[in-house]
């Protein structure tokens, strides 16, 4: 058991223990811990307490539309890619109160939200989700303002990655540039090494805080081999990605062409159910509701996810400004693959395939793209005069 | 632009009602003062989110003298839930506001150049700061022209301003109403056909156009066809907004976010996105 | 009636014309005065003259009934008012009120009908120019149907 803390880069392998331990010493030191486990035949984030809380010898077959769990023959704990939550839901809540009001005399006067009492650490975090919550930071701390809630939670959140061993059946990390080895953003990455009866874990430093953390757990340094097999499972995983999208040109191929055809084919698929957004790990859109009590006496403001689909998302005084849903899911993914380049730098997706899988009629964002792409004019003339 | 600093930008301060003057059947406007300390500093163009107490937030403009530091002034239309509350508000009532946000009229690029104002209807309150600033510093500007299309003679905003800038020997301000009865004597039409009467040199002119959208687009048009490049052309847009800090993502226009991109945005940067059917 | 001529080719309306053209349409003007408030014609009225504004504001009005009238449009120095003598039956279609003294240039429509039916090259150079300013109008009347300002524009 080496006492010494490896650096940055430095490559340890820990057992089945030395995973419990390092949940035990998390939980220890005040985090959640919160990871993968199966609920309602779904591999979804939850607290656990223990690795076996984990989804042993569990993976998933997902497809357009289609999302089914089926037992593996070993018993590897990731050995699946990923379910329809993502981290978001911790870092950046669902619902959240920003402030309190109390009426005082002719005015008001405001409490601020609650303090956040619990710091997180993530197990089982995917390389797409770590770009993706990379995505979230540059968007809520990046900006002239600061989601200060979500820099709070992030200052305090520790993240043990994972490499994919599964590619999904929706996966387009690679084409994304997202995956499948997990690079930067974590404190510790674990590749999950099986081979006949040997079942251990590679491990990662990440940062000095990963670096710590393993230093007290049962570990030993990692053998060149099993260095090696960590990389070829990760290699192994990237040949075999379900969906591919050419990001070539991508933003000005969707900028260039709000009036392809294409929009009005995907429109009469579309439900507009908003599914894509709420399993998106990037999608990170709100709206905010005034509450007030019954007297007029306190009242509240709420911040709850809101998604670009709904009606009532681009509303101003006359009517919504996208009324169709042709305008709805143009804007959903020009701004998924193209605005947000402008915005934020990169692009918004990450290849997950969360949005392909939960989708309920099965629209898939690379067919969409390639469809636009094959039919594409060079640039937006003007079909036709007018007067 | 960096913004203005600001408070906390999640949390609307108390702000008492000094004043309130109805301007038109459904437009009032309001002279708010802070409960404590300074009013932040503000530009042209600017805009605060008012709260009213349990009901909700809604974005307007400032309207008022960036000069005259101890009140913000607001024109709101009755619109909608919000609006309607905040639009009936007495004097001495409390409301919250959050702000200022947005990018400013040009009024700094303009110095040295003819300056053409186009209003539409409510669009005046918008461009008043902006007038109030190049009027405050006359002697940096060439010529200046402003133009006010509305309505109906009942609804021409800020009356007594409009008399006095006309009074002025130094601006050229024209009036023009869609349709009136008549007891009106002034012009009957849409305001692009004051473009042509109006002076200024097309070559050194910076045009600010504040109103509904489509008169926007149409105004921009018209001065296109009079000789101003787009790259000189502003326009005040709006969308859905929530947060107004960038972290919503409702008032997304194309890639820009009106909160932080706008309001104020460059007509030759959003001339194609303008043209797109529910972009 | 050289004096007249100036007047006409210096008008807005016909820049560019040519001297002798010029003289065609001449041959059908005449000089007009309307005080503030006098009629420039009437709705259903013979369309036998067209007006080139000198001086003044002419209002564009429709009268509904039981109510004041409506005006329109407003036409300045430089711009025309009339533009139904062009079209079978030849009759206005609405009021036309000076709004202040008004100076103006009128031109017989019989007459120059009659003149561009004979030149076929002054028939093309009136359409040149009377075609612009209807479809302005005609634009000008749409965005004015709009109602941008009403309480949902937009």
């Amino acid at each position: 058991m080496a006492e010494v803390e490896l650096p940055v880069g430095g490559k340890a392998a820990l057992s089945h223990q030395g995973l419990q331990a390092l949940i035990e010493a998390l939980v220890a030191r005040g985090y959640r811990v919160l990871g993968p486990t199966v609920r309602d035949r779904a591999i979804i984030y939850d607290e656990i307490a223990t690795i076996d809380d984990l989804p042993a010898g569990w993976t998933d077959r997902q497809d357009a539309g289609t999302y089914r769990l089926e037992r593996r023959a070993d018993k590897a704990l990731f050995g699946y890619a990923v379910g329809p939550q993502s981290w978001k839901r911790f870092l950046h809540p669902p619902v959240e109160q920003l402030w309190q009001a109390r009426r005082e005399g002719n005015g008001f006067a405001i409490t601020g939200p609650e303090k956040i009492a619990s710091k997180f650490a993530f197990l089982g975090v995917r390389a797409c989700e770590l770009h993706a919550i990379a995505i979230q930071d540059r968007v809520f701390t990046q900006g002239p303002y600061h989601d200060t809630s979500y820099q709070q939670r992030r200052q305090d959140n520790f993240i043990v990655a994972v490499n994919c061993g599964e590619a999904g059946g929706t996966c387009f990390c690679v084409s994304m540039n997202a995956g499948p080895k997990a690079d930067t953003g974590f404190d510790l990455a674990l590749t999950e090494l099986l081979d006949g009866d040997r079942h251990s874990f590679l491990v990662e430093v990440g940062s000095v805080l990963g670096g710590e953390a393993l230093a007290a757990l049962p570990h030993r340094p990692a053998t060149p081999d099993e260095s090696a097999a960590a990389d070829a499972v990760v290699a192994h995983t990237a040949r075999r990605m379900g969906r591919q999208l050419d990001t070539n040109g991508i933003k000005e191929l969707l900028q260039d062409n709000p009036d392809h055809a294409r929009w009005d084919d995907v429109a009469a698929r579309c439900l507009t159910c908003a599914n894509c957004t709420m399993v998106c790990p990037t999608c990170f859109c709100t709206t905010v509701e005034d509450h007030t009590d019954l007297a007029g006496q306190t009242a509240e403001r709420v911040r709850r996810w809101d998604s670009c689909f709904t009606l009532d998302f681009s509303y101003i005084h006359g009517g919504s400004v996208r009324k169709e849903n042709r305008s709805r899911y143009r804007q959903w993914m020009t701004h998924k693959l193209a605005s947000w380049i402008d915005q934020f730098g990169t692009s918004g997706c990450v290849g997950c395939g969360r949005c392909i899988t939960w989708c309920p009629v099965g629209i898939d964002i690379t067919v969409e793209a390639a469809a636009i792409r094959a039919s594409a004019r060079g640039s937006r003339e003007a079909e036709h005069g007018g007067t | 632009m960096t913004p203005t600093v600001v408070a906390d930008p999640f949390v609307p301060a108390p702000y008492r009602v000094a004043q309130v003057r109805r301007e038109t059947r459904d437009v009032a406007t309001l002279e708010l003062c802070p409960t404590a300390g300074e009013r932040p500093a503000f530009q042209p163009g600017q805009f605060n989110m008012l709260y009213a107490f349990g009901v909700g937030e809604v974005a307007i403009s400032m309207s008022g003298d960036p000069a005259r530091m101890g009140s913000y002034v607001h024109t709101v239309r009755n619109v909608g839930a919000v609006s309607g509350v905040i639009a009936a508000l007495r004097e001495g009532a409390i409301l919250g506001l959050r702000g200022p946000f947005g990018t400013a009229w040009p009024s700094q690029t303009a110095e040295g150049c003819d300056v053409v104002i186009v209003a539409g209807g409510l669009g005046l309150a918008p461009l008043r700061p902006a007038i109030y600033h190049v009027l405050a510093r006359r002697e940096r500007y060439g010529r200046i022209v402003i133009l006010y299309g509305t309505r109906s003679p009942a609804d021409i905003l800020y009356h007594r301003e409009i008399e006095r800038w006309r009074r002025r020997l130094d601006v050229d301000i024209s009036v023009t109403v869609d349709h009136a009865d008549p007891s009106w004597h002034g012009n009957v039409g849409v305001v692009t056909k004051l473009i042509a009467r109006s002076g200024f040199d097309p070559n050194s002119t910076i045009a600010m156009i504040c109103g509904p959208e489509v008169m926007m687009r149409f105004t921009a048009m018209a001065l296109n066809e009079a000789g101003v490049s787009s790259d000189r052309v502003y326009l005040s847009m709006e969308r859905n907004m929530k947060c107004a800090i960038g972290l919503c993502g409702h008032c997304q226009f194309g890639p820009s976010f009106i909160c932080k991109d706008g309001p104020v945005m460059r007509y030759d940067r959003i001339a194609e996105i303008l043209a797109v059917r529910e972009i | 009636m050289e004096g007249l001529e100036r007047i006409v080719l210096s008008h807005p309306f016909f820049a560019g014309l040519e001297a002798e053209l010029g003289q065609l349409v001449s041959g059908c003007a005449r000089n007009l005065r309307f005080d503030l408030g006098t009629y420039l014609f009437h709705e259903g009225d013979a369309a036998n003259e067209f007006y080139l504004i000198r001086h003044g504001t002419v209002a564009l009005e429709i009268m509904p009934p039981g109510q004041p009238a409506i005006v329109f449009a407003t036409e300045r120095e430089g711009n025309i008012v009339g533009t139904s003598w062009l079209v079978p039956p030849y009759r206005w279609r609405f009021d036309a009120r000076a709004a202040e003294l008004t100076r103006a240039i009128g031109i017989d429509a019989r007459c120059l009908r009659d003149k561009c039916e004979a030149d076929h090259h002054l028939g093309y150079e009136m359409m040149k120019r009377f075609l612009p300013v209807i479809v302005q109008r005609l634009d000008e009347a749409r965005l004015q149907l709009l109602d941008v300002y009403g309480q949902h524009g937009t």
